[in-house]
């Protein structure tokens, strides 16, 4: 049975209702229980666990540091292409959008890599626009022959592919996978997402355990919180992470909450996540699923991801930039319009000064190709 | 005679073994490890930068220190193999703890792929140490396959919920010819202490040590506590009753009637 198939099963619920009426004594049960019950997330998310943040907190925190210790690992993202033949209606790249796309030349990718490889990275994620013309599989195959001389460990975010397209990915080099549903409301997908093969639902959401079963070694789910009511959201891809984990128990499985955030696209109907939300996003996870990697990306602000890191993250990116070329080629003045802004600039250095200060050793290095 | 725990050929003081995952910093790693006085120190190969400029983790290693590579990250025997033997080649010497886990939710090993891997590794001449669920038979093969040490668990990685596979464990310091070695689990001296008044030869501990306040005075308290385990179970420790023994046997009359 596929993750589809569960998230059928969910489909009708009253998830208003059932928020609403959750009891202060339910929520203090499924902060003291450690089972792994659809109905303990759903506790956790709700509007009455507000009043219960600094005791989930408390133990969030506690989870955490017995998981994973006092360590951050540092990762810092790289884009090849900014093709992309989808209408999505939060994203810079948005095929409509008009601007200049690229598509990195190995030269222009060794460039990149050699930069990002001297801040001291050693754990790279490749991103590409959705054109399996302008950014095909092959074309990353021949990206990752580049990328392997330089990096321990390569995770790609890229369009949903074919369980035999991720084995061959695997067998060139990548060993993660990170790819985000961005809604599990299918009604809001097919709105949001307008045309282009990003709108195939399905393929999409089984595309996290084709991943699992090629041989990945960590598979990374991620919702865009802004587009849709958050708590349902995070409830469902909570849901597809436990799946994950406890169908691929060889596959580290990891959660990103990025929030929408400014872009050249033209969704104007987000809904609010405040950073109160997110904090309840953060420690609901870590008690439900305490082996949960957790990702904060420059989406947020560098005081609001520094306040949330004790809470359960696990994983941040530095030294990031969300164009194409960004690192060596693209002058800020050049018309290629980034994905999204980042709301955190730090370099590398800063960034492991900030966690060196906070008490938390900045892992650079926690794969190596073997 | 001084008492001294013999593994692959070595004689070591400590019967403190740390891991060194999980410390905010490796500085306070490094005090960490000489507050322990331990003599062997695992560490993750896949954590190993021996490229980086000021974080490479062996740097803070006392040179004293046997250095043990291990393989968390293996998915198998295969992938454990392959890190064993990259960590030779990166000059990591030739101890490994093989770990080998495909259940990243518990991080509980597989055992029947440890086995695999001790039984290549020891051929190759590696000092293999494997951790393990507490199983009589796979650690007689273990130990059968080359084996140095076998190392079972007390309870899983990081829980610190102290020695909850004791009964088992038990058998294998019994039955099991190699030195017997708690790794994972431990959560205070205390339970490191048990493990050695039961006549474990050694414990492993990281997470109960790394993520504590004052992780150097918690290895002083974990070095502390392995060494009275030790001796009270060399001094032949009395076995402990809940009742006091009475002074008027029940069986007394067969001595009156031998009188």
């Amino acid at each position: 049975m596929s993750y589809s198939d569960i998230l059928l099963k969910y489909k009708d619920l009253p998830f208003e209702k059932i928020f609403h009426e959750l009891s202060p004594q339910e929520v203090e049960r499924s902060i003291a229980s450690g089972t792994q019950e659809p109905e303990r997330l759903l506790a956790l998310l709700s509007p009455t666990a507000e009043g219960f943040l600094e005791s989930m907190a408390q133990k969030a925190h506690a989870l955490t540091l017995q998981h994973f210790g006092r360590t951050i690992q540092l990762y810092t993202p790289m884009y090849l292409s900014n093709f992309c033949e989808n209408e999505c209606a939060y994203c810079g790249f948005n095929a409509r959008n008009k601007m200049p796309r690229r598509t990195l030349t190995l030269e222009e990718v060794e460039k990149e890599a050699a930069f990002i490889a001297s801040t001291g990275i050693e754990h790279l994620l490749i991103l590409t626009g959705d054109s399996r013309t302008k950014s095909s599989p092959a074309y990353i195959k021949e990206c990752l022959s580049v990328l392997k001389k330089y990096f321990s460990s390569i995770s790609a975010e890229i369009y949903a592919l074919s369980e035999e397209e991720y084995a061959d990915l695997v067998r060139s080099g990548i060993d993660g996978l990170t790819l985000y549903q961005e809604t599990y409301d299918e009604a809001v997908y097919e709105r949001v997402h307008r045309s282009g093969p990003k709108k195939d639902f399905i393929f999409r959401l089984d595309a996290p355990e084709r991943a699992a079963r090629s041989g990945m070694r960590n598979v990374n789910v991620g919702v865009l919180l802004g587009l849709s009511d958050w708590r349902k959201e995070v409830f469902l891809m909570g849901l597809h992470a436990q799946y994950l984990q406890d169908h691929f128990g060889d596959v580290e499985t990891g959660a990103s909450l990025p929030r929408l955030r400014p872009h050249a696209g033209d969704f104007k109907e987000m809904t609010e996540v405040s950073n109160a939300n997110i904090a309840q996003i953060i420690v609901a996870l870590r008690l439900f699923l305490p082996r949960l990697g957790i990702a904060l990306s420059t989406r947020e602000s560098a005081g609001l991801r520094e306040d949330l890191l004790p809470l359960g993250i696990t994983r941040m990116s530095a030294g990031s930039t969300t164009r194409v070329g960004g690192h060596t080629i693209a002058s800020p003045e050049e018309e290629n319009a980034p994905q999204f802004e980042i709301a955190d600039p730090r370099d590398v250095d800063a960034m492991k000064a900030m966690l060196v200060a906070k008490g938390y050793q900045p892992v650079l290095k926690d794969w190596m190709q073997i | 005679m001084e008492d001294l725990l013999h593994i692959g050929g070595r004689s070591i003081k400590s019967r403190l073994l740390i891991g060194t995952g999980k410390f905010s910093s490796y500085p306070l790693m490094r005090k960490a490890l000489e507050a322990a006085q331990s003599d062997i120190v695992t560490v993750a190969l896949r954590r190993v930068d021996a490229g980086a400029k000021t974080d490479n983790i062996l740097e803070y290693i006392p040179k004293s220190c046997i250095l043990m590579a291990n393989t968390s990250g293996a998915r198998n025997a295969d992938e454990a193999v392959r890190i064993a033997r990259l960590a030779k080649a990166s000059g990591a010497g030739n101890w490994i703890k093989i770990e080998v886990v495909q259940d990243n939710k518990y991080l509980l090993p597989d055992n029947l792929e440890t086995l695999k891997a001790v039984e290549i590794l020891a051929q190759e001449g590696f000092i293999v140490l494997p951790y393990m669920s507490p199983d009589l038979s796979m650690a007689k093969r273990m130990a059968d396959a080359g084996a140095a040490a076998v190392m079972p668990l007390g309870s899983p990685i990081g829980s610190n919920r102290g020695m909850k596979t004791r009964e088992l464990v038990e058998i294998l310091v019994r039955e099991i010819k190699v030195p017997v070695i708690v790794d994972a689990g431990l959560g205070s001296p205390s339970d490191a202490c048990e493990c050695m008044e039961m006549g474990c030869a050694a414990v492993l501990v990281n997470t109960a040590i790394a993520i504590v306040r004052d992780p150097v005075a918690m290895a002083r308290a974990f070095r502390e506590a392995v060494s009275a385990g030790r001796t009270a179970y060399l001094a032949g420790l009395a076995s402990s009753g809940s009742e006091a023994s009475a002074s008027s046997p029940l069986t007394g009359f067969l001595r009156n009637e031998t009188r």
